[in-house]
């Protein structure tokens, strides 16, 4: 009975951190209709600076959370808010999920500048107070968590329901501009509402340092908990989001204590909030089809059988000609280039074709590679094997996340691979209790490795294309574009939706095996669930949409930790480089490369 | 030769009743769906495609109840429809978006360029959709939606954004389209085309049922005019 009511304190305390977290994310979508990913980032660098203030630089730890809460959080909001969500208003889904994925991969990146690794403990607040109830313990700090929490629900709720600027903050997201006629100024209230949201990511963030320590990446997806309380809510509703946060407290809490401890059960609980954030996703009612308006994307030319042809050519040759001057090193890089380009590849037919934003393609890469490792052998027919157990992994998460599309599937394919990185590729199911595995090489020399992804690099291309000059093609974007009509013209959204996840599933397996074999020893370091966030920026700033944008993106994939081992004091910043030019450069998919192509076509003209 | 038949349809969307009640028999040929702005014609098109769930009520195609049916399904048993607000797909080619659906057909690439030519925008064939002009758009919808050969085909306000010459050529299209034993749905403003080639009008105020009848009955209507003036 104690136990369970110790428990029972820990779980509403932890839920309510994250309800502060949740409510500010739900502030900001339901005025902005920006889903922030960042948010959770932005409560990790406002954590770093409250330690900043209070532990480094002696403020009293009053003054360090007013400061950090009340000036720096919320100008930081503004700043987010003028300078990449505004430009985005009215922007498809995708483009804002990427603005917000290169703010949350910026942000880590301006952290470790700062703050390089180092042990850095928060005192608790108030910690020579607390109160017993019962036999269990309240300490200060879970206190004034529980205040907070009760203050923020109390003031977000005065505030959209009982004051004029709420009520015009919920107008504005119905129609801006009508509200603009009524005297209403939708900017400086998309403004409020991101300075508050942010405020609040770094209340959160402030309280649960104590919990979580401060660290880069656990604190930036440790939202993911605040993603599923958001869900629980639809996004809008205040008093769901902060039920589904304490619900979520609580469960995490009684997790810890009545499940055995075994070591499935270990890598079970953390895998808790993504198990949830799915299970709220499969209950959400089915999304209606969007009908209203034309929609079209101008891509960059598709290329006939003849142009793909002279290309792989060109391309061949360039591969070979290269294999040839440089050394064993630089062929091994060049080879592991051409790997991530393959991966890439499988983004340009789901995401550049099929306009489906996934923040999981890593861990298909990640099931290719242990698939192979697992088979003990690298031959044609071990990679097949690896392309075919990924494809039916991303046939599962397509099959399980059908009934919802745009933000809540993108979100699902998130909570997807931090599930897949929980319970498998991080626990001794995949790498085994020594966390890596050894796989031999197809072929010895780093020549040979070049010339092999080249080859697998030049038929996945091709097949790519070709899948974009055909039925498959012409239906993924007959579905991007409008999937009411498709609906109406007989075709099976959902099944398309199916297969193209399962398609480019396999060509990331593929690429997985590749890079398995390629590398040698491969670990569970290699597919951290935070490795899916570059990989998405970097398909996005070098051209989603293209197959010479996938081979830029590549290779820029390649550089960026050559790079970084190279000018160390770079490190950082290459990461917040990346995150920018991902923000600025989201409004147009079709990336660098297409750049290249408007040259070309003008010097043709 | 179809029959369709809306059986007391209700759409609820919140406290807003959008269909209230409608029953009404679309038999072959050309039938009228009038009425003023708001009074739920659009939203009786989603139900009957399948694109919207009614509140309660039922829709059966040939005796065959068809409510809880998907829309692909529906497409199927030979639902067809356009939209009010243009559904092309904008990154495709006109071309394209006619064989996006019949590519389960023989021969496709040229059973598209057929109907592009039989609707009149042969000449767009090639251009991306969303640069195409708003009358050509309608009738690229028509061309796709006619690409499924369909029984009953639903027009949402069809032709807006044609001028003269294209809305008379579009009415003998209607009037083929009915002599080859199809049940076409028109909902129009244009009431020249719609007094001119239906055969049965259906007018909706309100969400409700107003009137039925021959176009003659439906003019004649004190209601109806007090509905449109207001």
């Amino acid at each position: 009975m104690t136990a369970l009511l110790a428990y029972t304190i820990f779980g509403l305390v932890t839920g309510g951190a994250y309800a502060v977290v949740a409510g500010g994310l739900v502030l900001t979508y339901s005025t902005s209709k920006v889903f922030n990913v960042g948010h959770g980032a932005i409560g990790m660098v406002m954590a770093f600076l409250y330690w900043e203030l209070a532990e480094n630089r002696g403020l009293p730890q009053w003054l360090a959370l007013l400061l950090v809460v009340g000036v720096c959080a919320p100008l930081f909001g503004l700043v987010i808010e003028r300078f990449i969500m505004r430009r985005l208003a009215g922007a498809p889904v995708g483009i804002t999920l990427v603005a917000g994925v290169g703010v949350l991969v910026g942000l880590i990146g301006v952290a470790q500048v700062i703050w390089p690794p180092q042990a850095r403990p928060v005192r608790p607040f108030l910690d020579q107070l607390g109160v017993h109830i019962g036999q269990s313990f309240v300490s200060g700090h879970d206190l004034v968590t529980l205040a907070c929490a009760v203050l923020v629900a109390g003031g977000l709720y005065v505030l959209l329901n009982r004051t004029r600027t709420g009520l015009a903050m919920r107008a504005c997201v119905d129609a801006p501009e009508l509200a603009a006629l009524y005297g209403t100024r939708p900017h400086r209230l998309s403004a409020l509402s991101w300075a508050i949201g942010s405020a609040l990511a770094a209340l959160g963030g402030i309280l649960l340092t104590p919990v979580v320590q401060l660290d880069y990446v656990t604190m930036t997806l440790l939202v993911i908990t605040a993603y599923t309380a958001a869900l629980v809510g639809r996004l809008r509703s205040l008093p769901w989001t902060f039920a589904g946060a304490l619900g979520l407290g609580l469960v995490q809490s009684y997790a810890v204590a009545y499940l055995p401890s075994s070591p499935f059960w270990i890598s079970f609980r953390a895998a808790i909030p993504a198990l949830l954030l799915f299970v709220v996703l499969l209950a959400m009612p089915q999304s209606p089809l969007r009908i209203g308006g034309v929609r079209g994307t101008r891509g960059v030319a598709v290329p006939n059988a003849l142009t793909t042809g002279v290309g792989a050519g060109l391309f061949a040759g360039a591969v070979v000609a290269l294999a040839l001057l440089v050394d064993s090193v630089v062929a091994g890089q060049l080879a592991l280039a051409l790997v991530f380009g393959i991966v890439l590849l499988s983004m340009v037919l789901l995401t550049g074709y099929g306009g489906v934003v996934s923040l999981g393609q890593f861990t298909f890469v990640g099931v290719g590679a242990v698939t192979v490792a697992r088979l003990g052998s690298a031959s044609p027919l071990s990679l097949l094997i690896g392309a075919v157990v990924a494809a039916a992994v991303g046939a599962l998460i397509a099959l399980t996340a059908l009934r919802v599309s745009g933000l809540y599937l993108a979100l699902a394919t998130l909570g997807f691979a931090q599930l897949m990185d929980k319970l498998v590729l991080q626990s001794p199911v995949a790498f085994g209790v020594r966390g890596s595995l050894q796989v031999p090489r197809m072929v010895e020399s780093a020549t040979g490795q070049l010339l092999l992804a080249a080859g697998v690099f030049v038929l996945v291309g091709i097949g790519v294309l070709a899948v974009r000059r055909g039925r498959l093609g012409r239906r993924m974007i007959a579905v991007k574009d409008s999937s009411a009509a498709c609906a109406t013209l007989g075709l099976n959204v959902r099944w398309i939706r199916v297969w193209v996840f399962s398609l480019s599933a396999a060509i990331a397996g593929l690429a997985g095996g590749l890079f398995a074999q390629l590398r040698e020893t491969v670990a569970a370091s290699d597919f951290q669930l935070f490795n899916n966030l570059p990989l998405l920026l970097f398909a996005v700033i070098a051209g989603v949409t293209s197959v010479s944008g996938a081979l830029l993106g590549g290779v820029l994939l390649m550089l960026l930790p050559v790079l970084q081992s190279g000018f160390p004091a770079f490190a950082g910043v290459a990461v917040v480089l990346l995150g920018v030019a991902a923000a600025g450069l989201a409004r147009d998919p079709n990336g660098l490369v297409s750049w290249g192509f408007r040259a070309w076509s003008w010097r043709r003209a | 030769m179809s029959t369709l038949r809306v059986e007391g349809v209700t759409v609820r969307f919140g406290e807003v009743t959008a269909v209230d009640d409608v029953s009404l028999v679309v038999e072959p040929g050309v039938t009228g769906l009038i009425g003023p702005n708001g009074a739920g014609k659009t939203t009786l098109f989603d139900v009957i495609s399948g694109l919207r769930k009614p509140s309660s009520g039922r829709v059966t195609l040939d005796d065959a109840d068809i409510t809880s049916l998907g829309p692909h399904q529906r497409s199927r048993l030979g639902v067809a429809r356009t939209f009010q607000r243009l559904e092309v797909f904008g990154s495709l080619t006109v071309w394209e978006n006619v064989l996006v659906a019949l590519e389960s057909r023989r021969r496709p690439a040229k059973l598209a360029q057929e109907l592009l030519e039989r609707v009149g925008i042969a000449e767009f064939a090639g251009n991306q959709a969303d640069t195409v002009p708003t009358g050509a758009a309608r009738l690229l919808e028509l061309a796709r939606a006619l690409a499924t050969d369909p029984v009953l085909l639903l027009l949402d306000e069809p032709s807006s954004g044609l001028d003269r010459a294209e809305t008379d050529a579009f009415g003998s299209l209607l009037q083929e389209l009915s002599a080859e034993g199809r049940s076409v749905v028109l909902v129009e403003h244009d009431m020249d085309l719609v007094m001119g080639y239906c055969d049965h009008v259906h007018v909706l105020n309100l969400g409700r049922l107003l009137v039925s009848g021959t176009p003659d009955v439906v003019r004649a209507h004190e209601g109806v005019r007090e509905a449109y003036l207001g």
